[in-house]
Formats: C-alpha cells, structure tokens, sequence
C-alpha cells in the first residue's frame, strides 16, 4: 500500500508513537493495579480497628463529619475511614441499599434520612443496648419515636432540620406589614408586595415559592400546608390512613391557589435550590425552606444581604402551625465487621459534647433540646434560637410507621398532590383516591 | 453565475453559525455563569454582573480533582484500546468470515447492551466484589466494557463487510494469513472507523455516572462525572452551580483536544478509501 | 485453494471472537442472568428470603401477593362502598371483617381476584408510551439533524476541523451535568431561555417549560436531540469518508446532479452505518433515564421506562418486580432492534 520507502522522518514519528503507547500502557498498568485500600486512613497507627463511615459529600458536612470521626479516632486508638456520598438524599439511599444488599462489610456507619430507619431498620443493628436511659432523655423525644422501628433503636439522631418561613424584612417595611402568622395574612400579604413590586418595574417578582416538584420535598410542604389545617398528617401515629377530610381538601385548595397567582407556575418543577434562587435573587417576598437557606441569604455575594428574615411557617384557620421535621441520624450496618467500635464512634459523634462543637462551628440544629439553651451556642449561633420555636412544633414524617413502604406512600402523596396543583385532578377526587390507595398498600392500617 | 456562488457561500457560513449557535450555545452559557457567585449566578443578565475566577479556584481546592482527571483519562483509553483490541478481531471474523450462527452471535451480543444501566446495577456490584475489585479503576474498566464492546462490535462489523475484496485476496495470494490479512491490509483501511468508534466509546466512557459513582467509594478513586456531581455547597440542599459549571467546562475542554487530534484520523479515512476504486 | 482458506479462515475466525466473548460474557454474563432470575423472585431490597414466584410479576391472575397479611391470616381487601377493612381466608374461601374477626359478605366491587403484574399496570404503559414517543421522536430528529451535520461537515471548507470539533461538545458533556445545564437555561424565572424570549418580546412573561406536563416533554427532547445528534453525526461523516471518490466521481461524469447523487448514490452508500448508529441510539433512546431523572424527577408525566424500574427497584425495593419491568424493557428493545434490522436487511445492514 505505502509504495515508497519509509522517510527518517516517518520512522521518527513512529518511534515516538510507540513509545508513547508504551509509557500510556505503563501508566494505565500502574493506575489500575494500585490497591483498591490504597485510601488514605486517618488516626493513629495501632492496635484499633478501621471503621469507615459515609459522611454526606456537601462542603460543610464533610469537614465537620471528618474532624469529628477523626477526633474519635485519636481519643479511641482506632482508625476510620471517610467514605463521601452524594448530597442528593435519592441517590445515597440508592448507595446504600446496593450495599446492604450485597451484604457487604465496606461501610460501617452510614449517616440516613430522618425517613430511612424505617426502610433500612432490618439492615442496622440495634443500639438500644450501648444508649443509657440517661443519654437516651437528653435527646429529642420526637426523634428518638422516629428512630425507634418496631422496638429496636436503630439510629441516633445527629443534626436536625424543619421547614421555616423566610421573608423579606425590607419589604414588609415597605409595606407596612408584619410577618404573617397564618395563611390568610400570608396570602394577601404576598399579593399586596407582588403588585407593588411589579408596579415599581419588577415583571419578575413573585409573592412565595417554595417546593412543588413530584418529589419528596412535595410530600414535607403538603404535609405542612394540611397540618396547618388540622387536617392530620396523612397517616396517623396508629397507622391509620386519614387524609379524605374537608380541612386536608381546604389546605390543598389553598396552595392550588397559589400557583399561578403568587407564586410561579414553574414551582411546579422546584426543589429546593430553584425556590432559593429567585428568593435571593430578590424576585420573591416569602420562601419556604429549611435552615440552610439562612446562611446563603446573608451571604457575601447575596442580592438580600441583611434584608431577610426567619419564622416559623404560618398557621392554618385553627391557629396551629406546622413544620416537617427533617436531618440526619447515624446508624450501624448489620454487616459491620467492628459493630461495638461502630457503635461508639456514633455515640461520640451524637454526644452533647460534639453537637455543641458542631452548632458552634457550623450552625448545625443539635438533636439535643437544652443545647438551645446552651449561652456558648446561642452567642456563637443566634440563628438557632431562632428555630427553637419551629423545632418545638415540628412533626416527623410517618416513616416510622409505614417501615419499608415509606418511599411508596411519599411517591403516592406527591403524585396526588402534583396533579391537584397542575390543575388536572380536583383537590376532593385525589385526597379520596389517596386514602383509598394508602388503605390498600397499608392493608387498612396494619403496616 | 458569480452572484449564485456568493449566496452559496453566504449558505454555508449561515450553516456554519447555525450548527455552532446550536452545539456551543449551552456549553458557553455554562462557561459565562462559571464566573459568577452568590445571587449574580440566578441573574440571567450575566453582563451584569463581574466576572471572577473563585469557582476554577475552588474546583482544585478541597478535592483531588487533578487526580479525579487522570482516573477518567486512564479508565477511557484503557476500556477504548481493551474493547478495540477485541473488537476489530471479532468484526474480521463477523464481517468478513461465513460462519455459521453469525447473525445469532451478533444479537446475542446486541442483547447484552438492551438491558437497563440500573437493572444490572445490583448483579455487577456483586460480580466486582466477588472479583475484589470494589473501589478500583479496574471495575469501572471492567463494567464499561459491556457497553463498549457490543457498540464497537457492531460498527467496527459493518464497516469491515464494505470493504472492498479485491485487497484481501491479493493479499492472501501474495501468502498473507489472516491475521496478516488483518493487520496489514483491512487495519489501515478502518483507520477512520477505529477512530470515530473509539472516540465515541471514549467519551461514553468518560461521561458514565451510575457504575462510577457506585463501584468507587474514596475521593481519589472517583472519576470526573462523579466528582462534579459529588462537588456541593457548603450545606445541604445547596446545588454548587458555579464549581459544577467551571469544572464541566475544565473537562469538557481535554475532549475537544482528543477530537481535533482524533479529526486527522477520521480524515485519513479520506486517502485510505480513495484507494479502494 | 479456495477451500482451503475458507476452512483457515474459519480455524481463525474462533480465536478471533474468542477474547470478544470472554470479555462479554466475564463482565455482563452474571449481571444480566441475574436480571432475568430476579424477574421470577419476589425479591424485596435484598435477594434474603426472596421466593420463586414464577411468572408473578409479569402477568398472573389471582389475590395480590402485596395484599397477603400474616397478621390477618389471609388477603386484606378494602371493602369501598360498605368503608370496611375484610379479610379474606383462602383455606375457607370468604370474607371475615379485619377488625372483628365476624363473618362479612362479599365486597361488591371485587378488587382481590385480578389480573397482576408489571403488565396490567396502567402506570408502567404510561410509562412505555412516554419512552416510545420521545424515542421515536428523538431518534427520527437526530438522524435528519446528524446525517445533515455530517453531510455539510464532509465538504471542504475553511475551519472545518473546527467546527467538527464543536460539533461534538454535547456529546462530550455529562449527561448529569448536561441536564442541569438545561434546566438551569428552561428555569421560568432565571432561566436564559425565558430572558431572551422576554427581551425580545414574545412572550410577557417567563413560560415554567420544566413544569408543565406538555412542555416538560419537549424539553427533554431537546436536551435528549441537542446531547446525542453528534453520535449519529461522526459515525455518518466516518461512513462518508469510507465511500470510495472514485463512485462519485462516475456519477459527475454520467452527470448526475446534487439532489441525485445524495438520493441515489452517497445516502444508500452511508445507509448501513447509519442504520447500526441509529439502532444503538434507538436502544439508548429507549433505555432514557439521567436525563429525565435530573430535569424532572419521578414526575409520571415524563416517567421513561427506566425510570418506572429504577423506582420500583430502588425507591419501593421491590427488586423482583423491577426486574421484571426491565426485562419487558429489554424485550421492547429487542423488538424494536429487531424491526430495525429487518428493515435494514433490504438495505445490506450487517444482520
């Protein structure tokens, strides 16, 4: 094919292309036969035992969950090992559920869902036995229900989250306004800045947004908004399903409302951080949202620095308010090759100590009540005696109840609720059908 | 006449725009919002806004990211030279052999590609830990080949059949065997396939999420995709955007190198099948 | 002679194909059989205790297996009109209230004796048809777009190299990544699309493209045509520069014109690749799910087939039926490949 006769230059080049490929070769060789626990593991060299823990991957999480592993390590003799999971909750409960289902010893102490210890419960060991009756009261008695499936407490609540209110407190200035106590107020407050703003040249401002995406977060507000209401919450501490009641109708009615009104169409697709972006890019007066949103409105490179304001989120006709509680716990796989070292590790890290160290540092909401009584926290941290009230009202998700079938109940929540807020289902039609879908997958009850 | 051939041109360059407004658009918005923090990142204005380079910073800070590269760049060039060196034989003997079974063996391996990424998911992970592989490039190498090796099977087959017969049997007559006949007379013909296949695999297998993200568990495993999407803001719920777009954006720019370089291959193809005639 | 290299090629043939086959079969044999197995369990998170159901989770008629309630010693069934929970005891054959224990007349609407399965589900067809219409409409999009692409891309030109090289970004983007990228330009409030339409007055205010259930669809399709044109794209221009000048060049000289020498001599000659291109895109179209799973969640007005295993898998951990539900995914796939290569067979695709 190649008539004639191979120049210098020719054989140049491929000489230096063989060896190219022979180095690439070498290095790839060389990457691919590392050892697999070539992982750096931190504390001291000894006798412990290595235990790995998944710590969320999110900036903050990590840097505290590692200094705080770490500090147990050297205290302990052990070594541990930080596995980084992703920050979305769906795909770490996907992780980790691979995990367990291979039976397999890599992670010994996974950090779950405040809606997990049912569904994973059968895969955590029990720590009932390593928690004194002492330490066990010093933790919030809505928790601890929350993590305790059929008997056996299978997490130790870490950190605690709850959906709150946040407004713009120049604005209300502005117009003459309080931050409102109920939804009424909420509703016409929202319109009132709404058509100012829009008056004054903002096309794009709207009065509340929050989290209206077929998602888990859907689940949290509607159970917020029926609450509220008195309308209960979906399923009841006994497991009973009630949810095809006038005030649950009333509440969706309500937020069904909004949409298009005060608030975007768009929330329709929202989770969190999409509601926060227009929030802080000033083109809202209220949000709906957990803590974090705090810390990111105040910010350096915020449009609403020093313009925003925290409460708990507004009552419904009865005067109740009602909030999701939200956050993390700290469990022990079953599979765990070190389970007491594992153990110890999360009842370091859930100890009055570290929270205190981790609300001081970082602002994270303790699981401890007193801690929010604590003067060195609330010097270090305002914000969180702030919350305090919210944390008093909040209500956990009925995950402890349902157990395994809790991420089937949500989606069919979610589903219900997203076709009442498009507008394709009434609100009536689609709390019955629910009730009756919930009856069914709960055999009445009997979860 | 001249006037017909200037609106050509005028044609074409529109096209050109076109295609460029199309492909390019989304990428350079992600590179313009790189340079934006904080509350100017929900602004759509973006010359609104200063420009700043904190988020490039950032990428390289607090994880290994440098290295988070080499581990895709080796992962993708091992499974494209790997899957390559077993499919160009294997398209030689469906393309160019009269086997029995042949069209049975080629929807057999068709087959394996059909099944959905998170379907196999749970069947894999046990198959690398049974392998002790967990945690290694060598899985993620391992599990990319199933659906490098269908795809480049398949191609590599169809653009061996086309090649004219003349070649080989000179070639066979002048007493080549046929891993001769392979390697000297049908390699250099199906240089431009073998590029544009291993560079299709190559970025397929740079860009896969689901088995890197649940076969590696330690930072300086992870592979790119996975690093960007495990980047995240200081709390929880927060969505990094401007680390995520200036990382995309340092990633995505080594690949449009690979192409370019790739380009003088694929246009070789150009010389190679002006012989065939 | 000829013979005889038949039978050496032959000889070699196998040793070709034989690395191929044990790098295959090494690294999806297990997982794929195991799919399939897992189909005929009723396998929860983990494959524990998991019992072979048969083809239960496919298509079976009878008491729903979810309904069966150890405590009550039977079926749990919801009696609508009459508001009570009953029980319903195979060994006795009736109906006994949940609470009480009494005997209970019947239902009258019987929901316990139905047809069951991923296939009596309405929520799975929704599912199919969400995938075959954006499948379709995909694949059709950047066939014409792609074959256009590397058509306009063959000829010389100044900067082409370039060009090629642009044309190939989308591809070269995660898909994670990619589909943020698109919801965070389709976001109704902040969103780039939404600022130009406005700017340019065409609409008075931002359209939420992500949200509703109509327009949720496009987008995905213009994400999913935007991210994969390029695939189809460089393996027509590769196929293009294998067709030999000197065909061309014949057809110029018999004077044959533009239109013609595209319809009847470069088109039928790029044909098989592109077929074999748009066949694998066709079983990746059908297979969609980051991109729907980033851009709109389990939102069941975009809810792809992949996305209705994964969350019964995953999310329900119901292992057994998920499986199920993929391997009637992977028999739509191989269905529609089927078709495909029949089609193509006219035309000399490879099968």
């Amino acid at each position: 094919m190649n008539t004639q006769p191979p120049s210098e230059q020719h054989l140049l080049r491929r000489c230096a292309g063989a060896l190219a490929i022979a180095v690439g070769l070498l290095l790839i060789g060389w990457l691919l036969a590392a050892p697999a626990d070539a992982a750096p593991r931190h504390g001291v060299p000894g006798h412990g035992v290595t235990v790995s823990i998944a710590c969320s991957s999110t900036g903050m999480d990590q840097v505290a969950c590692r200094e705080g592993a770490e500090a147990w390590a050297r205290q302990s003799g052990n070594r541990v090992n930080i596995v980084s999971t992703p920050s979305s909750a769906t795909a770490r409960l996907a992780l980790y559920q691979q995990f367990l289902a291979a039976r397999a010893p890599d992670i010994d102490v996974f950090t779950i869902d405040v809606v997990w210890p049912g569904l994973l419960g059968r895969y955590l060991i029990d720590l009932g036995a390593y928690v004194d009756a002492a330490r066990r009261a010093e933790y919030e008695p809505a928790l601890m229900r929350n993590d305790t499936v059929d008997g056996r407490l299978v997490a130790l609540p870490w950190f605690a989250d709850a959906g709150v209110l946040f407004y713009r407190q120049d604005l209300l200035d502005k117009y003459h306004l309080k931050p409102p106590d109920d939804w009424a107020a909420l509703s016409a407050d929202a319109a009132a800045i709404q058509r100012g703003e829009r008056a004054a040249g903002n096309a794009r401002f709207w009065g509340y947004v929050w989290q209206g995406r077929a998602y888990e977060g859907l689940t949290c507000n509607a159970l917020e908004w029926i609450g509220s209401f008195g309308g209960g919450s979906i399923i009841a501490a006994d497991g009973k399903v009630d949810v095809d009641n006038p005030r649950a109708i009333a509440a969706l009615h309500m937020a069904r409302g909004w949409v298009g009104t005060i608030t975007p169409p768009g929330v329709l697709n929202y989770s969190e951080e999409e509601a926060r972006g227009v929030f802080q890019a000033g083109n809202a007066a209220f949000m709906r949202n957990w803590p974090y949103a705090w810390a990111l409105a105040q910010g350096q490179d915020s449009a609403i620095r020093g313009k925003v304001g925290v409460a708990a989120l507004p009552a419904g006709p009865g005067g109740r308010h009602s909030a999701v509680l939200g956050g993390w716990q700290l469990a022990v796989s079953k599979f765990s090759a070190h389970p007491k070292q594992a153990a110890a590790l999360v009842l370091y890290l859930t100890s009055r100590a570290e929270q205190k160290r981790r609300a001081i540092a970082y602002t994270f909401n303790p699981t401890m009540p007193s801690l929010f009584d604590d003067p060195e926290v609330l010097a270090a941290a305002p914000f969180l005696g702030r919350l305090r009230p919210v944390f008093a009202d909040a209500v956990a998700r009925p995950s402890a109840v349902v157990k395994t079938r809790y991420n089937e109940v949500s989606a069919a929540i979610w589903t219900r609720v997203h076709a009442v807020l498009t507008g394709e289902a009434t609100a009536a039609g689609e709390m019955r059908a629910l009730s009756l879908e919930l009856r069914r997958i709960g055999h009445g009850g009997r979860w | 006449m001249k006037a017909g051939r200037r609106l050509g041109s005028l044609g074409v360059a529109l096209a050109a725009c076109l295609i460029l407004v199309w492909s390019l658009f989304p990428l350079a918005w992600a590179m313009l919002t790189s340079f934006k923090t904080g509350s100017a990142l929900f602004d759509p204005d973006v010359f609104a806004t200063p420009f700043v380079f904190s988020n490039y910073v950032a990428v390289f800070k607090g994880q290994p990211f440098g290295r988070n590269i080499v581990n895709s760049v080796v992962v993708a060039a091992a499974v494209v030279a790997i899957g390559l060196a077993v499919a160009v034989p294997a398209a030689y003997a469906l393309g160019r052999v009269r086997l029995r079974g042949r069209g049975l063996m080629l929807a057999a391996i068709l087959a394996a590609s059909m099944f959905p990424q998170v379907a196999v998911l749970g069947g894999m992970f046990e198959l690398i830990r049974h392998l002790r592989l967990y945690n290694s490039l060598a899985a993620l190498v391992l599990s990319y080949l199933t659906f490098t090796v269908p795809f480049t099977v398949w191609v590599l087959t169809t653009y061996m059949r086309d090649l004219p017969r003349e070649l080989e049997e000179a070639a066979v007559i002048d007493g080549c065997s046929p891993p001769g006949v392979l390697w000297r007379v049908l390699l250099p013909l199906l240089r431009p396939a073998m590029a544009a296949t291993g560079l299709l695999a190559f970025i397929a297998a740079w860009n896969e999420f689901l088995f890197a993200l649940s076969f590696t568990a330690t930072d300086e495993m992870r592979t790119v995709p996975v690093a960007i999407a495990l980047f995240s803001g200081a709390s929880s719920h927060e969505l990094p955007w401007g680390n995520m777009m200036a990382a995309s954006v340092i990633v995505t720019l080594p690949l449009v190198l690979l192409v370019l370089l790739c380009q003088r291959q694929i246009v070789a193809g150009l010389t190679a099948g002006a012989l065939k005639g | 002679m000829v013979g005889g290299l038949a039978r050496s090629q032959r000889r070699w043939a196998v040793v070709f194909l034989l690395p191929m086959l044990l790098a295959l079969g090494g690294a999806a044999g297990w997982p794929l059989l195991r799919t399939a197995m897992l189909s005929l369990t009723d396998a929860g998170l983990s494959t524990e205790g998991a019992r072979f159901v048969g083809l239960e989770n496919y298509l079976s008629y009878g008491p729903d297996p979810a309904a069966y309630d150890a405590g009550l010693g039977g079926y749990y069934v919801l009696d609508v009109a009459r508001d009570a929970d009953l029980v319903w005891r195979p060994g006795s054959d009736s109906y006994f209230n949940a609470d009480t224990g009494q005997p209970a007349p019947a239902p009258a609407e019987n929901t316990l004796f139905a047809w069951r399965g991923v296939l009596t589900q309405p929520a799975w067809w929704r599912a199919v048809g969400v995938t075959l219409g954006l499948a379709v409409a995909s694949v059709l999009l950047e066939t014409v777009l792609g074959v256009a692409m590397a058509l306009f891309l063959a000829r010389p030109m100044r900067g082409r190299a370039l060009l090629r090289a642009s044309v190939l970004v989308p591809w070269a983007i995660p898909t994670v990544v990619g589909a943020q990228l698109w919801n965070w330009m389709l976001n109704d409030q902040y969103g780039v699309l939404n600022a130009a339409l406005i700017g340019l007055g065409l609409i008075p205010r931002g359209i939420a493209w992500t949200a509703e259930p109509g327009l949720s669809l496009l987008a995905i399709l213009v994400a999913d045509v935007w991210k994969t044109t390029p695939f189809i794209a460089l393996l027509a221009l590769a196929a293009l520069h294998l067709v030999p000048e000197a065909v061309r060049e014949a057809a110029r000289v018999d004077g044959v014109g533009c239109w013609g020498m595209l319809r009847h001599i470069t088109l039928p000659l790029i044909a098989p690749a592109v077929l074999v291109a748009v066949m694998f895109r066709a079983i990746d179209a059908l297979r969609l799910f980051d991109l729907v799973f980033v851009m709109t969640g389990n939102s069941p007005n975009t809810a792809t087939m992949s996305i209705y295993a994964r969350q019964q898998m995953v999310d329900f951990q119901r292992l057994g039926f998920g499986s199920a539900a993929s391997m009637v995914l992977v028999a739509i796939v191989a269905l529609v490949a089927a078709v495909l290569l029949t089609l193509g067979r006219r035309r000399g695709a490879v099968l």
